[in-house]
Order: structure tokens, then C-alpha cells, then sequence
């Protein structure tokens, strides 16, 4: 039978964008260490109905680690800080019992609050639209055997393709800065021959669109690589950059 | 009412070829004219919102996530099939074909599955086009791998990620067209009911999550690509948010819902490690390829660890049992396989519900690294639920809920019996029949939404000569008042359980009598009792909050009670379906092996329901299934 840990959580409240927001205390009692954190938070939530309470409002949907959905700032870390892993694939044998655990939102002046642990990050969306795709059409598209593509570009491209799109790098950044998930998509499609013919006005449009939206400078202090659920390299961000110089001085 | 299917004639091959010149064009210029409403931003629903809007039709398209890019398309893991015999192993579209009939146990249409094995070539070439990074051999040609009831290599991958790259190609298209402002995105927007005007679908009422205001969206067409219902069964292994709402709502409104029963167990998925699970994840069947599903051959052995257990003591069941597919046995077989065996009280873990899959061999033959390089991220996704590390020790598995064959019924156009409204992907029935295998999910959330709907919609509106309503058409307020009527009554009744509470009951009621093996004395219970528990849940549900903000609980209780409905459509069509096929297995119909029984004598045909008002009986129409091309035979992969 699995351990059951007693925890006490704080927990950032906020009825709406407006509201000043506050910490609330709830205490967590047995909770089995096999329940994921979201599961945690629905037991909890459980109880505060039957309390005649409202539960708190976070985001969730796969529960698998592969949506990006879920964002909880959990002890002041995007996703709790065990590596490589989204809040939903956190597992409660992370704790230890009598534990304090504070849970927030992401916290970026791009990404307004909504209520409670819900953000708005239809800012990322925006971002995509101005230049995260390849402007092909559907039909008329060549056999996909006609282009070899080394496996090693392939293999890098998949590395910087695998991004959730969460925020998370937004959240730990300091600055607010979304470079890590421009550049992961920048890197993913200008490192395909598919990508090329549009690279640099990929790069500029992009990186002008997010000074637009509000997300602050890069200082690459690399906290946004030390969160990320998908291990995405701070090298990309060095890619991206040289692909926005090209944007400058062509 | 008579449903026609409208297969075109002529032979199998040239039906698809002929119908698009057969088919009426809207030109150019007046594309503009038409606006459509896309429901859903999964594979199908991104792929023909861009599509269509690439055309010129006006779109919208809405999703409840908070992104399109977030649809539960995008967990899928393994691959896509597509008939490219890139692999020279003796593919092609016929055998693609016949391999998906057959998978499917002889219960789908032939000409709408030789279509899709058809485009199957397109989407890839297409996905390569946006920048898919599909996993490329040294020479930088594409690799392909092999998945369950197939014996050739045409499964297209991207690590265990297929599902999110694609669904991120088809989300960038998607985005291309929202930022030329063709396409208007509506996310955290809830479809709530469907409008009808002269006997057309013309609108859907929707609620905007973040404040809980309703809409009303006027169109000359709907597009319903809003997946399945597999969370009736409360455990599955869909997104939590994954609901039958949209198109149970479009069900009462008039659209048949065909086969419900057929509903798809995965078999290798994490086992159920206790109550407080909302959830259960998949573990892609691609592990089969190298991975060896095994019991211990003796009960008291179930408790020993598994390297405790001697080879000669172990049962590879699928291997024994399934010798020319063994451990890439379909689906349907692979699941009721491992039942069978823990039901004999030789599954292992703490439950005694879970087999191992075993990865021993393989890391010997190919090493650790190989082993990692394919499924890495599915092994460090094990240890991080289970805690263990699968390197070392075989994995634990069991069947569970994944996919849904059944759904809202459509034509060959993909159009239901509702003119203006289509249904694509899984949440239609058309190309699955009674079991789906697997990478085919991808292909027709594709298929539908890349290369099938441009062209069927573009002869409905050539066709049809109803114009887009006003949203001050009395269809419209009504829609609106059922909608407004609905939240009201679920936020005034105050009562003492929780939603989740009741929709745990009703799961745990769906899963044991209408899971994997299902009988008429299971079924009638069940339809007993469904009905109890939704009065129950009308009677003492308590909903918390208001319906004027973001309240999770007001959206949850709406799916919930769909679900309370739904749940007695799916146990009568099982009740109904008095054969085994697929993933229905009706235990009073089997063979000496314990293998599905059908009877095509009486059930060749696909059951549509028709709602007759809640707790009353559906009325049942059916399409006769006519093979022209394969002999409906007894599937074998022995």
C-alpha cells in the first residue's frame, strides 16, 4: 500500500484579472504518494465543494505531460522543478509528509490572470501567427522521399520541435521572456530545408511580435532551459539570434 | 427515415477519382461568400479549418482548450499508417485497405476506407511540407515502423511524439490563416447546442469559458471534429476535458449516432494504482514492436518479482497464442488476451490487473541505447507515474479505455443525417467499424479534414440552396434558452455530491458492465440503474459558483450529464448488438477459443440511433453493410 502524506498548501486566489489576488491555506490529508500533483489538487478541490467552498480554478487537460495546459508555479519553481517533468506528470512521492507546498500561477506580465492559477497565454498563439509555420497550402506538395534530410538535422529539429508551448520559460524568466519558445520554434522549422526560403522573416517577425506582446529582453541566464518539461537547449536561443541578425543586416 | 450512405458506384479504385469530378465546385469568388463553423481544433477540426480557409470560405473555428494547439490529438504517440511502401514489403493501398476492414472486424464501409487508405500517401507528403520532423534513416529518407494487425512496415513516426508534431503541423497551418485573418479562433469556447433552421444545420450556441457568456455563431455549414467519448467510462485515456457534449447535443437535435458500442480497450496502458486516479495513460503501442507481453505460467508466482520468475515459467501469451502476429496482435485481441489471463489470477503488480511487457530481450539484442533512441520518452514517462525504471524491470500493463469507433453517423461525404452538418475524425464512425488499429487515428483526422471535406463540403453548398440565417431566427433563441435553461438548472439545484463523484459512479458502472467483456444480464442491469444515477445527479448534484464567470465546475457538470444520457445510448446499442465483433464482445458470443463470434447473417449493418427524448427507448435505423470487394471472413492472426 502506497505512503499517504498530510501537507498544508498556500494557494494563490483571484476572482478575476481585476482582483488583487491573496494566498488561501488549505491543509492536504492523506494523500497517496502515486496521486500526480493535479490529482492532489482534485482531492483537495473535492473537499472544498463539500465544504461549500469554490474550488480552486487551474488549467489541466492530457495529464500526460504532452498538452501544456497545465502551469502551476509549485515552491516558487514552473512545474515543481523535478527535470524534464510538467506539474501534471509530478508525481506526490516528490513530498515529504508535514511538508508546506505554495502553489501559483505563472507569473508574467504577458500572460494576465484569469482566475486563480489560469493564465491567459494566447500571446504564444499570436506569436505563431506572425511566422511559426512553413506557408505551404494543402495539396500540391512534392513526394516526401524527394528531399533527403540528414538524420542529424532531422534529429535536431525534432529536439527543438518537442516545446509544449506551457510558458513556463516565460514564468521562470525574470525578464518575462519568451526567447526560449521562439527559438525553439525558429530552430525547429530554419534547421529544415522546408524552413529556409522563410528563415529570416520568420526570425524578425517573431522576435518583433513578442517585444509586441509584452515579454521582456533576453539575458540568457538560462533559468528558462532549468525548467523546461522538454529539456529544450539554450542553444537554440543562439541560433535564433543569429537568424535575427541576418534579419538586420540583409 | 432511409439512410443513404451515397457510395458513389463504379469500382472500388475509381470511386473516389470519379466523385470529385462529379462533384459541384463553388468558384473562386464566391468561396467568400460561404462561412463555416469549425468545432474542435484536433486533427481534423486545424486541418480543415485551414484548408477551408485556404480555399476562401470565411471559418471559425472553436475549441474549449485554451489553445488549438492543445487538442488531445495531440498525446498520441506512436504514428501514422500511410501506404507509401517506402519499405518495398509488399504494401499498397489495397492492402492498407484490407488490413483496416479487416481490423475492424468487417464492420466499416468499404468505400469510405479505400478513400482513406487512398489519401494516406497525401498526408505524409503533406506533413513533410510544413516541416513535420518525422524520424529519418542515415540516408535521410524517411523510416517507418510496425504496428498491431499489420504485417508490413508503414507506420511514419516522430519519436513516441507523432500525435504532437502532426497536430502541430496542422496547428501552424491553422495559425498561418488566423493571422491572415481568414480563419477567426475561438478558444476556451464551449459549443453547447446546435442550431437548425428548415431542417439545415445553420449554428451552434456556444459559452465563452472565461466569463460564461453566451453566443450565438450563424453559418451556411458546421463541422463537428470533437472527438470521442471514451470519458464516459470516467478512467480512459483521454484528456480529462475530452467530452461527448458537442455531439450528444447534435444527437438531440437529430443527428444519428451510429454504433456506440464499438469502443476501443488499449492494451498497454499504465494499470489503475488506486480511487484517486483521474486518468490513465497510455503507453504507446509502438513498445509492442520490441517489447514481449508475458505472465507468470503459475498463479503463486505472481507475487515473486520478475526476475525471480525462470523463462521456462513464463507464459508469453500473445506469442503462444497469435504465433504469425504475437506481440503485434490487434488491439481488440491483445486486450481481451490480457483479461483473460489476469482473470485466471495470473496478473501481476498489486493490483493482480497488469502483465508485463518485457523489454529484456531487446536490450540485450539491440543494447540500452537503441532501446532509448525509440522510446525514451515513453520509459522516462513510465518511471515518472510508477516510479520504476523500466531499463531494469519489465514494464507492468493493462487495458484501458482509448478510443471510440462509434459516433455521429455520416454519408460518404462525411455529412450526417442533418444537412450542413459533417462530422470528421473520431468523432464520426465511418472508417473504424468495430476496432481500430493502431496509427490509423492520425491518418483519418487527416484524411477527413485535409483531402475529404474541401471537396464534399463545396457540393453541399453548390447544392443546396439554404442561405445562412440571421442568429435573430427563432431557431437561435430557442437554442439559446435550452442553453441558458440547462446552467440554471444545474446551478440551482445545490445538492450533496460532487460532479466527480457522480461521474466516477458512472464510469465505474460503464466499465463493468459495458467494458471489455459485456453480456445481456450486464447490459440490463446497467440500463437499469444508468437512469437512477442520472435522476440521482439532476436530484443532488452540487455545483458551486456562478454561470456568469469561469467556473470549471458549471462546465464539468454539463459534460457529466451528457454522459448520464449517453452512457444509456451506448448500453442499448450493446444490448441491441446480440454478436461479438471488435472491441464488442458480447460474452454469450464466442468461439471454443474465446475469439469474438460475429454473425453477419443479422448484424452486417450499422445500428444509427435516432433520440426519441430522454429515457426513451432510440429509434434504430440501419445501414446495411454490402461488400463488394473483400469476403467477409473470420479474422484470424493466429
Amino acid at each position: 500500500m502506497a505512503n499517504k502524506l498530510n501537507l498544508t498548501l498556500k494557494v494563490w486566489r483571484q476572482d478575476n484579472a481585476a482582483d488583487g489576488g491573496r494566498f488561501e491555506t488549505y491543509p492536504a490529508r492523506g494523500i497517496d504518494e502515486d496521486m500526480s500533483f493535479l490529482e492532489m489538487l482534485d482531492v483537495v478541490n473535492e473537499e472544498l465543494i463539500e465544504d461549500g467552498k469554490e474550488p480552486i480554478a487551474f488549467d489541466s487537460d492530457c495529464r500526460e505531460g504532452i498538452c501544456g495546459t497545465c502551469s502551476l508555479v509549485i515552491n516558487g519553481i514552473p512545474h515543481g522543478g523535478r527535470k524534464g517533468t510538467t506539474a501534471c506528470q509530478l508525481h506526490m512521492r516528490n513530498f515529504k509528509d508535514g511538508q508546506t507546498i505554495s502553489i501559483e500561477p505563472w507569473r508574467a506580465r504577458a500572460f494576465p490572470v484569469i482566475r486563480d492559477l489560469i493564465v491567459d497565454r494566447s500571446a504564444f498563439d499570436r506569436i505563431i501567427q506572425v511566422g511559426g509555420f512553413v506557408s505551404v497550402r494543402t495539396g500540391g506538395t512534392p513526394d516526401a522521399n524527394s528531399m533527403p534530410i540528414s538524420k542529424e538535422v532531422s534529429d535536431k529539429a525534432m529536439d527543438a520541435a518537442q516545446c509544449i508551448g506551457c510558458g513556463a520559460c516565460v514564468a521562470a524568466c525574470k525578464n518575462g521572456s519568451a526567447m526560449l519558445f521562439v527559438a525553439a520554434k525558429v530552430s525547429h522549422l530554419n534547421l529544415l530545408p522546408q524552413g529556409k526560403p522563410e528563415k529570416t522573416r520568420r526570425a524578425e517577425r517573431m522576435v518583433w511580435k513578442m517585444d509586441e506582446e509584452g515579454f521582456g529582453g533576453c539575458s540568457v541566464t538560462g533559468s528558462c532551459e532549468a525548467v523546461c518539461p522538454k529539456e529544450i537547449s539554450l542553444d537554440f536561443i543562439a541560433k535564433l539570434n543569429r537568424d535575427f541578425a541576418l534579419s538586420v543586416f540583409k | 427515415m432511409s439512410l443513404n450512405s451515397n457510395i458513389p458506384s463504379g469500382p472500388l479504385a475509381q470511386k473516389w477519382d470519379q466523385h470529385k469530378f462529379d462533384l459541384k465546385l463553388v468558384n473562386p469568388a464566391n468561396k467568400r461568400k460561404f462561412e463555416v463553423i469549425v468545432v474542435g481544433s484536433g486533427l481534423a477540426g486545424a486541418s480543415s479549418a485551414a484548408t477551408l480557409a485556404e480555399l476562401g470560405y470565411r471559418v471559425k473555428c472553436f475549441c474549449y482548450q485554451d489553445s488549438p494547439r492543445r487538442a488531445h490529438s495531440i498525446a498520441a504517440q506512436g504514428g501514422i499508417n500511410a501506404a507509401k511502401n517506402y519499405q518495398n514489403d509488399g504494401d499498397s493501398v489495397y492492402r492498407l485497405f484490407y488490413d483496416t476492414i479487416k481490423g475492424g472486424d468487417f464492420r466499416s464501409r468499404e468505400a469510405n476506407v479505400y478513400r482513406l487508405a487512398q489519401v494516406s500517401v497525401n498526408i505524409i507528403d503533406q506533413c513533410v511540407a510544413q516541416g513535420v520532423p518525422f524520424a529519418r534513416e542515415y540516408g535521410g529518407l524517411l523510416d517507418n515502423r510496425s504496428f498491431g494487425g499489420a504485417q508490413v512496415s508503414r507506420t511514419f513516426y516522430a519519436r513516441g511524439q507523432t500525435g504532437q508534431q502532426l497536430l502541430l503541423g496542422a496547428y501552424s497551418a491553422l495559425s498561418r490563416q488566423i493571422g491572415l485573418g481568414t480563419v477567426q479562433m475561438y478558444p476556451r469556447t464551449e459549443m453547447l447546442d446546435l442550431v437548425i433552421v428548415d431542417g439545415h444545420a445553420k449554428g451552434i450556441i456556444t459559452r465563452d469559458l472565461t466569463n460564461g457568456k453566451i453566443e450565438r455563431h450563424a453559418a451556411d455549414a458546421v463541422i463537428l471534429a470533437t472527438g470521442g467519448y471514451g470519458n464516459v467510462f470516467f478512467l480512459s485515456t483521454n484528456a480529462v476535458g475530452c467530452n461527448v457534449t458537442a455531439s450528444y447535443r447534435a444527437h438531440k437535435r437529430g443527428a444519428f449516432f451510429a454504433n456506440p458500442c464499438y469502443t476501443q480497450i488499449h492494451p498497454t496502458c499504465i494499470p489503475v494504482s488506486g480511487d484517486h486516479q483521474s486518468k490513465l495513460t497510455l503507453m504507446s503501442e509502438s513498445l509492442r514492436n520490441d517489447g514481449r507481453v508475458w505472465v507468470p505460467k503459475k498463479k503463486e508466482d505472481c507475487r515473486k518479482r520478475a526476475a525471480d520468475i525462470a523463462e521456462a515459467d513464463r507464459d508469453y501469451y500473445l506469442e503462444r497464442k497469435y504465433p504469425s502476429f504475437g506481440n503485434l496482435a490487434p488491439r481488440d485481441i491483445s486486450s481481451r488476451a490480457a483479461k483473460e489471463v489476469c482473470d485466471e489470477g495470473r496478473g501481476v503488480g498489486p493490483s493482480g490487473l497488469g502483465v508485463y511487457l518485457d523489454f529484456g530481450d531487446a536490450i540485450k539484442r539491440l543494447g540500452e541505447n537503441k532501446i532509448r533512441e525509440r522510446y525514451g520518452n515513453l520509459f522516462d514517462m513510465y518511471e515518472c507515474i510508477t516510479g520504476e525504471n523500466a531499463y531494469r524491470q519489465p514494464m507492468r500493463i493493462f487495458p484501458a479505455v482509448h478510443y471510440t469507433m462509434g459516433g455521429l453517423w455520416v454519408d460518404y461525404h462525411l455529412m450526417s443525417n442533418l444537412p450542413g452538418l459533417f462530422v470528421l475524425g473520431e468523432a464520426n464512425f465511418s472508417d473504424h467499424g468495430a476496432n481500430r488499429l493502431g496509427a490509423s487515428a492520425l491518418m483519418q483526422g487527416l484524411a477527413d479534414g485535409y483531402f475529404v471535406i474541401p471537396y464534399t463540403i463545396a457540393n453541399y453548398f453548390a447544392t443546396s440552396k439554404q442561405k445562412c440565417p440571421s442568429t435573430d431566427h427563432p431557431s437561435f433563441k430557442q437554442a439559446e434558452e435550452n442553453v441558458t435553461g440547462i446552467a440554471s438548472r444545474l446551478l440551482g439545484i445545490k445538492g450533496k455530491r460532487t460532479v466527480r463523484s457522480f461521474h466516477r459512479e458512472l464510469g465505474k458502472l460503464v466499465w463493468e458492465k459495458c467494458g471489455m467483456a459485456r453480456s445481456k444480464e450486464s447490459l440490463e442491469a446497467a440500463l437499469k440503474r444508468i437512469p437512477e444515477l442520472r435522476e440521482e445527479f439532476w436530484q443532488n448534484v452540487n455545483v458551486p459558483g456562478s454561470g456568469q464567470s469561469l467556473n470549471q465546475s458549471l462546465e464539468y457538470a454539463g459534460r457529466v450529464a451528457d454522459f448520464m444520457e449517453f452512457a444509456e445510448l451506448l448500453c442499448t446499442d450493446a444490448l441491441n448488438r446480440d454478436e461479438s465483433c471488435g472491441g464488442h464482445f458480447r460474452v454469450e458470443h464466442q468461439t471454443e477459443d474465446g475469439e469474438a463470434l460475429r454473425h453477419d447473417d443479422k448484424f452486417a449493418h450499422v445500428s444509427a440511433w435516432e433520440f426519441k427524448g430522454v429515457g426513451n427507448k432510440p429509434e434504430l435505423h440501419k445501414e446495411e453493410l454490402v461488400y463488394e470487394n473483400v469476403h467477409m471472413s473470420t479474422r484470424s492472426y493466429k
